[in-house]
This record gives C-alpha cells, sequence and structure tokens, in this order.
C-alpha cells in the first residue's frame, strides 16, 4: 500500500470563487484529500464529497449562484448529491445549492443593507448530518461571516418543515446579523447528506489565521463519515 | 424578430432592501409618500417568428433561470418591433410614435 491518504473532498472553482484556497487547505488541515474541481469540468474526479465555496461565482450576476447553479460540473454535483453523496455549501455555495434546489428557501440581501463581516456566534442545533456529526448537539461556536447577501428566507410551509424535521442546524445566536428567518443560519436536506451554511468553517481551522478553530468539526465530522463508509 | 420582455419583482411577502434604500433615500431628496420595490426588466431579442411555442419557451427560461420563483414573481409580455420598413410603410402613426418612445 502507498502512502496513507484520506478521502478525496473535491472543492469546486468557479470564475469569481474566492474561497476555494482555504476549504482545500482546511480539508488539507483535517487530513483529507483535497482535489481542487474546476466549474466547467463535467466530471467529479473519483472525489467522496465535494464543496461549493464562499466568494462571487460570475460576479453574483442576476442573482448570487444563479448562473453558477447551471455551470457544467453542477450536474454531477446535483447527480451525486441525490445519490447520497456528502456535499457542503458556504456562504456562496450556499446560494448555489438554494438555486440548484439541493436545499430549499433562498438568500436574499441583507435586511441591514451593508455587508457584514464579523466573527459570528452561532449554536450548532443538528448533528445528525453528515457534516456536522463531529460537533456537540447545542454547541455554541464562533465562525467568520462574511456576506451580502445571506438573509435566509423561505415560505412558511418551508420553515415549518425545516424545524419539524431539524434540518436547521446552525442558528445565529447573540443578535441576527441579516434578517435570517428563524435566525436560520445553515440547513441541510431531509436526508443530511447536503449542507449550506453562511459562515465560513474553512476561516476558522488555524489559530494562527482565526479567532478558532470551530471550524474544523465540519471537516473532521464528513472524514470520520467517510472514513467510516469505507 | 419580436421583443419580449420580462420584469421579475420580489414577492410582496418578501424583504425588498434595495426598494426600502431607494425608498429611504427619495425621502431624503424630498420626495415624500413614495414606497419603491424593485426588480428587474429584461429584454429578450427573439430570432424569427414569435410563435407560441416560442413564446412558451420564454416564459420556461424566466421561469428556469430570470427569475427564483422561491422569491420572485415574473411577468413575461410582448412588445411589437417596427418593421425595418424602406419599401412599405403599414404601421399607423400613433403606433410608430409610442415605439419612438419606448425606443427612446
Amino acid at each position: 500500500m502507498g502512502p496513507q491518504l484520506g478521502p478525496k473532498i473535491g472543492v469546486v472553482t468557479f470564475p469569481g470563487s474566492l474561497d476555494d484556497q482555504d476549504a482545500l487547505r482546511a480539508i488539507r488541515l483535517c487530513e483529507g484529500e483535497p482535489v481542487p474541481l474546476w466549474h466547467g469540468n463535467d466530471t467529479l474526479d473519483d472525489v467522496q464529497a465535494v464543496i461549493l465555496p464562499g466568494g462571487f461565482s460570475y460576479g453574483d450576476y442576476l442573482r448570487c449562484g444563479a448562473i453558477s447553479r447551471f455551470a457544467p460540473v453542477m450536474a454531477e454535483v446535483i447527480k451525486a448529491a441525490e445519490a447520497g453523496m456528502p456535499v457542503l455549501g458556504i456562504c456562496n455555495g450556499f446560494q448555489i445549492l438554494c438555486e440548484a434546489h439541493l436545499l430549499p428557501g433562498a438568500l436574499i440581501r441583507n435586511d441591514v443593507r451593508v455587508f457584514v463581516c464579523k466573527d459570528q456566534d452561532l449554536r450548532v442545533e443538528s448533528v445528525d448530518t453528515t457534516w456536522t456529526s463531529d460537533f456537540t448537539k447545542d454547541q455554541d461556536i464562533t465562525l467568520v461571516l462574511k456576506s451580502g447577501e445571506g438573509g435566509y428566507v423561505a415560505d412558511e410551509e418551508t420553515l415549518r418543515r425545516l424545524e419539524d424535521q431539524g434540518q436547521v442546524i446552525f442558528r445565529y445566536t447573540n443578535g441576527n446579523p441579516n434578517g435570517s428567518y428563524n435566525d436560520i443560519a445553515g440547513i441541510c436536506n431531509e436526508r443530511g447528506n447536503v449542507v449550506g451554511l453562511m459562515p465560513h468553517p474553512e476561516h476558522n481551522v488555524d489559530s494562527l489565521t482565526g479567532p478558532t478553530r470551530d471550524g474544523r468539526a465540519v471537516f473532521s465530522s464528513v472524514l470520520n463519515f467517510l472514513t467510516a463508509k469505507v | 424578430m419580436a421583443r419580449v420582455v420580462v420584469d421579475v419583482m420580489p414577492k410582496p411577502e418578501i424583504l425588498d432592501p434595495q426598494g426600502k434604500a431607494v425608498t429611504g433615500a427619495l425621502a431624503r431628496l424630498g420626495f415624500d409618500g413614495i414606497s419603491v420595490r424593485q426588480g428587474k426588466r429584461f429584454e429578450l431579442e427573439v430570432d424569427g417568428e414569435l410563435t407560441e411555442e416560442r413564446l412558451a419557451e420564454v416564459r420556461r427560461a424566466a421561469e428556469i433561470l430570470l427569475a427564483n420563483t422561491v422569491i420572485e414573481t415574473f411577468d413575461v409580455r410582448v412588445e411589437e418591433l417596427p418593421e425595418p420598413s424602406d419599401d412599405h410603410d403599414q404601421s399607423e402613426p400613433a403606433e410608430e410614435a409610442e415605439l419612438a418612445t419606448q425606443a427612446g
């Protein structure tokens, strides 16, 4: 056997992605094998999980994530997600997942009408997902939040369903920074393999570059899940 | 060739921060009692004859890409374009005037 490599996790780079390198680095720090993926490719290169990173893909033209959602690689991501592959959308990635209808609801401009950039307090509401199993339920964490269109909205029935089925997995605490309904910072699909959140766990993996290392559990969760599966 | 206009608006129950900002700016400029909601207007130049099928296709495009129906509504309407008229003039003058204003 060759050198022991962790599970392969792909990070898609769209034109205008910003945090793809940090996401790749976070995977490496958590001992996974990071695999850069290109938006124009129609293959996922045998990765076992996919991350759609933060940034301003396609310049946020039309609506955030609206153009990227139709990038060639997304057809594969959607197929894989529906087959149960772990998929995480961070910030712009969350917006793309909503535009792709892999997650319900939508993200609109912050109600405060300014870009918000801060260390944001959150509560982990659910650990029953592929991306949050290494947290403890109701754990208080702090992650970087930096977004102009982070207001999560959905119709009442969708909100009720998300709450009833435990699909709200991160909630803003100590103040709602952007007008998100029910203080929602992150949600998952019914199966729990697709997760989207506005804050940036990939910026909080190293004491040198972030105020906390709370983001690590997101990456270790999926890596443990994938290792156990093998 | 035909022009199809697609208007996209945020649903009434969805907060419209852009509209609110514009409303606030208008009030500061002394335009009182005006409340704004901001949407988008798309002008689509459609090649060939605008058949019902073609129009249905445009509606599908609006639903799939131009609008996000989770948060927005859209409206599709056809605008007649002036004929490239050197040979014969069959449009009524009133209609032409209106079209000229729209083009301007």
